[in-house]
């Protein structure tokens, strides 16, 4: 069999593959469609060139296969075709280019409405604080974790008093309402990632990065950690639920805020020293 | 210079081109060539076995060493890509496989092939062997250290080795090293391990810059008469290129493994920040994890190009040499080599558009990383327009390079996907990017690798590898390989995340089991396919065809050495005297379908050569 002929089955099958796969995105659901977009149209400007060149190769080396009594073509350069070639693909990267930078703009440019949600990752694990009803997340200390203050949360900070904390991996988030996530590591790389949402970004030690979202189907969803962060690292799972409106209030009016957590304490330690004195 | 030495040279350099012009009645000036302008090197000629097989200082030699030294780690690195695979596509069927060793043999993996076998391969192995060949050198101009060159690698390689042996292993911190989790306690190896490999990258760096030195000086000053910098073959330029970019890169890397192992014993912290261990609070504070992330890529990213222009440069010889035709925009090409390593400093960060870096760099290094497509694009197309009109050859050699040709430009497109930055969003850390990164610099280099292997085997030993064998080798690699990544993209679409020991039970991924048991076969096929070349090579210096000089009709001057395969000092008594470019095949007129570079232009008057 002539060698062309397995080389063009292999672009065939390439094709074949691509539009018989079963393996293809989740449905998105998030705002970040325009992410798929634009790898559709890296598709079919990539795919063309691909197959535009493989099947030149695959002509060429029918055609042009050796026999003894043929010369090649004498020709060093062609500087008009080498110009044209350029131009060409510079106009073709140039498309590709320009939606791809468009739609990083948008991710940069967190919304003014957007819910900041402060994300805590370490060696396995996540836990998440909303602000409370001053809309505000109060500061954080790595230095400040303990039992008490799972967060790390500064004391002397007035915004960090109402804010929610959930120690739990699964995160609530309502639908249709923008989120900026704000993430924060106390030990190595992580990365909170849900594929429905495409949006992901590093969590980094010693610093808070962000990314920002829309989630835009109620349901459940998995978060994966994606930054390699030890030998932990494939069971580090989560969870989001988006919920409508009134769910989200709902569960959102039965969590835990930082004070909470400090009257508690404090109910303990006078519950404690209660039973002190009684036994005494 | 003495008077007395001019005179010599002008008497050597007129004899020489009464020689080579062959007695013809041309007049004598348009076979000028000006002379030489240094004097010829002295050579160390070894006498026992000791210095001409082991700490010798033929470049030739020193080429085979590194070739077999860099085979041999090769071996080690797809050693475990089996073990890796065997528990992807199978989880538990090694009973042994726990999660530390499998994150060991995934970084011991990455590092080996990116660093210790397809660097070393190209520029020690290749590098070494062909550049005083193709510029008509007797050596490299130092050759006492490029024999102390490939001892540094040797012993480099011995201390990467050891750390299979320490206690705690192998680092497993992912090739990329990344802090701080690669120095913590937890880490697979993150004792003995991070400081044998950071100490081997250390040797590593310091053997391949002596090597690295010689390359560029040899291309520079060691030139014969004649053979201008536009007259070198592709491959030459490829390699010379990638060594300028490895000596600019390598020291990044060099740094970045002398802070980290600073952080681990001494306990500084350039990467360091405040960290909470185990409820704990560490003594280390303030430092960047991000700081040696810019190191590693700003190492990382040209390295890429480091394996990448070589096999550029050889697959267009290659190309050239079994189309019977000039390789397309010759000029073009040399400035592409160029283009793309200048601009492969300035692309670092598309590794890291989610890293955590500030978001606005994302614009600078997207439009870079795309502007690079552009060169790159260009020198695609001028390999298939050499095939174009061409006579073309399919031998195996010529397998080889259409099997690049597919799998690079496969490789070079999801690569754009890649460097968009909004588009690299979903994908990174997906196993889009590993099926991406190994078409592109793992399955397309070694595609040339073979293809360079079975074109200059003649040369090396004299004799042809069994071109049977070579076509099952490249049908069962190709195909094999080819299905090995091109489903694996798919897996990074549903989101399937890289550097995950099980896939556990998310919906989306257990419907890429299946998938990947079959690319775990595939894997371990077209890893027992490569013995095969190791049973051609014993197979053919026993009894192999014999080639003699210039088996495949090529233009370039390494074919055209007094004896195949060539002895210490390459030419001979006289060096070779240049008259031209190595590509001119089938020119119209002339009597045979190439013109040695060495064919004096008296000797080919009457044909439609073009001046170079």
């Amino acid at each position: 069999m002539h060698p062309g002929i397995i080389f063009f089955l292999v672009i065939l099958g390439s094709v074949l593959f691509h539009i018989f796969t079963p393996w293809y995105w989740t449905d998105v659901a998030s705002n970040w469609g325009g992410m798929d977009d634009t790898i559709t149209l890296t598709f079919w400007i990539g795919g063309g060139v691909f197959i535009a060149v493989c099947l030149f190769m695959v002509y060429c080396v029918f055609k042009f296969s050796y026999k003894e009594e043929r010369r090649a073509e004498y020709k060093p350069e062609d500087k008009r075709l080498e110009k044209i070639l350029t131009w060409a693909t510079t106009i073709g990267v140039v498309a590709l280019l320009a939606p791809g930078l468009v739609i990083w703009n948008n991710y940069v440019n967190v919304p003014k409405n957007a819910i900041e949600v402060d994300v805590m990752a370490w060696q396995w694990g996540w836990q998440y604080r909303l602000p409370g009803k001053d809309g505000k997340l109060g500061t954080t200390q790595i230095v400040n974790i303990n039992d008490d203050n799972p967060f790390g949360i500064n004391s002397d900070d007035p915004y960090g008093k109402d804010d929610v904390m959930i120690q739990s991996d699964v995160l609530n988030l309502q639908n249709d309402k923008p989120v900026k996530i704000l993430l924060r590591s106390v030990d190595v790389l992580h990365n909170w990632y849900v594929p429905q949402f495409r949006a992901k970004m590093d969590a980094v030690p010693g610093i808070v990065t962000y990314y920002w979202f829309e989630p835009n189907k109620v349901g459940e969803y998995e978060v994966l950690c994606v930054e390699y962060c030890g030998v932990g690292h494939y069971a580090m799972r989560g969870g989001v639920i988006v919920q409508d409106e009134k769910d989200y209030k709902n569960w959102l009016g039965q969590q835990e805020t930082y004070s909470d957590l400090i009257a508690k304490q404090e109910n303990k330690e006078i519950n404690k020293k209660q039973l002190a004195k009684k036994t005494d | 210079m003495s008077e007395e030495f001019n005179d010599n040279k002008t008497i050597h350099a007129q004899s020489s081109e009464t020689i080579s012009g062959g007695g013809s009645s041309a007049a004598p000036d348009i076979d000028y060539v000006r002379p030489a302008e240094v004097e010829e090197q002295d050579l160390y000629h070894g006498h026992s076995f000791i210095t001409k097989w082991v700490f010798c200082q033929d470049a030739k030699v020193i080429g085979v060493q590194y070739f077999l030294l860099a085979t041999f780690t090769g071996i080690v690195g797809l050693i475990l890509s089996w073990l890796m695979r065997l528990q992807l596509g199978f989880p538990g069927a090694a009973g042994f496989m726990t999660a530390e060793h499998y994150y060991q043999f995934v970084t011991m993996h990455g590092m080996i092939m990116v660093v210790y076998f397809l660097t070393a391969l190209f520029l020690g192995g290749f590098g070494n062997y062909l550049i005083p060949l193709m510029v008509g050198a007797r050596d490299m101009v130092f050759p006492y250290l490029n024999m102390v060159s490939f001892w540094m690698f040797f012993i480099a390689v011995g201390v990467l080795m050891a750390s299979f042996f320490v206690p705690g292993g192998p680092t497993g911190a992912g090739w990329t090293l990344y802090p701080p989790q690669t120095i913590l306690e937890g880490t697979p190896g993150s004792g003995a391990g991070i400081l044998l490999m950071c100490l081997s990258l250390i040797l590593f760096v310091a053997g391949f810059t002596m090597g690295g030195l010689n390359y560029l000086i040899t291309i520079l000053q060691a030139r014969t008469r004649g053979m201008t910098l536009m007259r070198m073959p592709l491959t030459v330029w490829g390699i010379f290129t990638a060594t300028v970019l490895a000596m600019l890169a390598f020291p990044a890397l060099l740094v970045g493994a002398l802070m980290m192992s600073l952080d681990k014993v001494l306990g500084t912290s350039f990467f360091m920040p405040t960290i909470l261990k185990a409820g704990e609070v560490l003594e280390y504070g303030g430092g960047s994890p991000i700081l040696f992330q810019h190191l590693f890529w700003f190492f990382g990213h040209p390295e890429v190009y480091i394996v990448a222009l070589p096999a550029f440069g050889i697959v267009s010889d290659l190309i050239s040499v079994h189309s019977r035709k000039n390789i397309f925009g010759y000029r073009m090409m040399v400035w592409a080599i160029v283009g793309i390593g200048a601009l492969s400093f300035f692309v670092w960060a598309h590794h890291m558009y989610v890293s955590g870096m500030n978001p606005w760099f994302g614009f600078f290094f997207a439009t870079t990383t795309l502007i690079i497509a552009v060169p790159t694009a260009m020198k695609v197309y001028n390999w298939i327009l050499t095939l174009w009109r061409g006579n073309i050859r399919m031998n195996t050699v010529m397998l080889w390079c259409l099997g690049f040709i597919v799998t690079f430009v496969n490789g070079g497109i999801t690569g754009i996907f890649l460097g968009n930055v909004s588009v690299d969003v979903p994908l990174s850390d997906t196993y889009f990017v590993i099926a991406h990164f190994h078409m592109v610099m793992g399955i397309a280099p070694l595609m040339v690798i073979m293809g360079a292997v079975y074109h200059w085997f003649p040369l090396v030993s004299g004799r042809f590898l069994d071109e049977k064998l070579g076509k099952w080798h490249f049908w069962t690699t190709f195909l094999g390989a080819y299905s090995i990544y091109f489903p694996m993209h798919y897996l990074g679409f549903i989101g399937v995340p890289r550097r995950y020991f099980e896939m556990y039970d998310s919906p989306y991924m257990t419907s890429a089991v299946g998938m990947n048991e079959f690319i775990s076969l595939a894997a371990f096929l077209v890893g027992a396919a490569q013995f095969i070349l190791i049973y051609n090579i014993i197979k053919t210096l026993k009894t192999g065809k014999r080639a003699g000089s210039n088996p495949w009709k090529a233009c370039s001057l390494e074919w055209l050495t007094p004896s195949v395969p060539p002895e210490h000092g390459n030419w001979g008594d006289r060096l070779p005297v240049v008259h031209r470019w190595c590509y001119d095949y089938s020119v119209p007129g002339a009597k045979e379908d190439f013109i040695t570079q060495t064919t004096p232009p008296s000797e080919v008057q009457n044909t439609g050569v073009e001046k170079t």
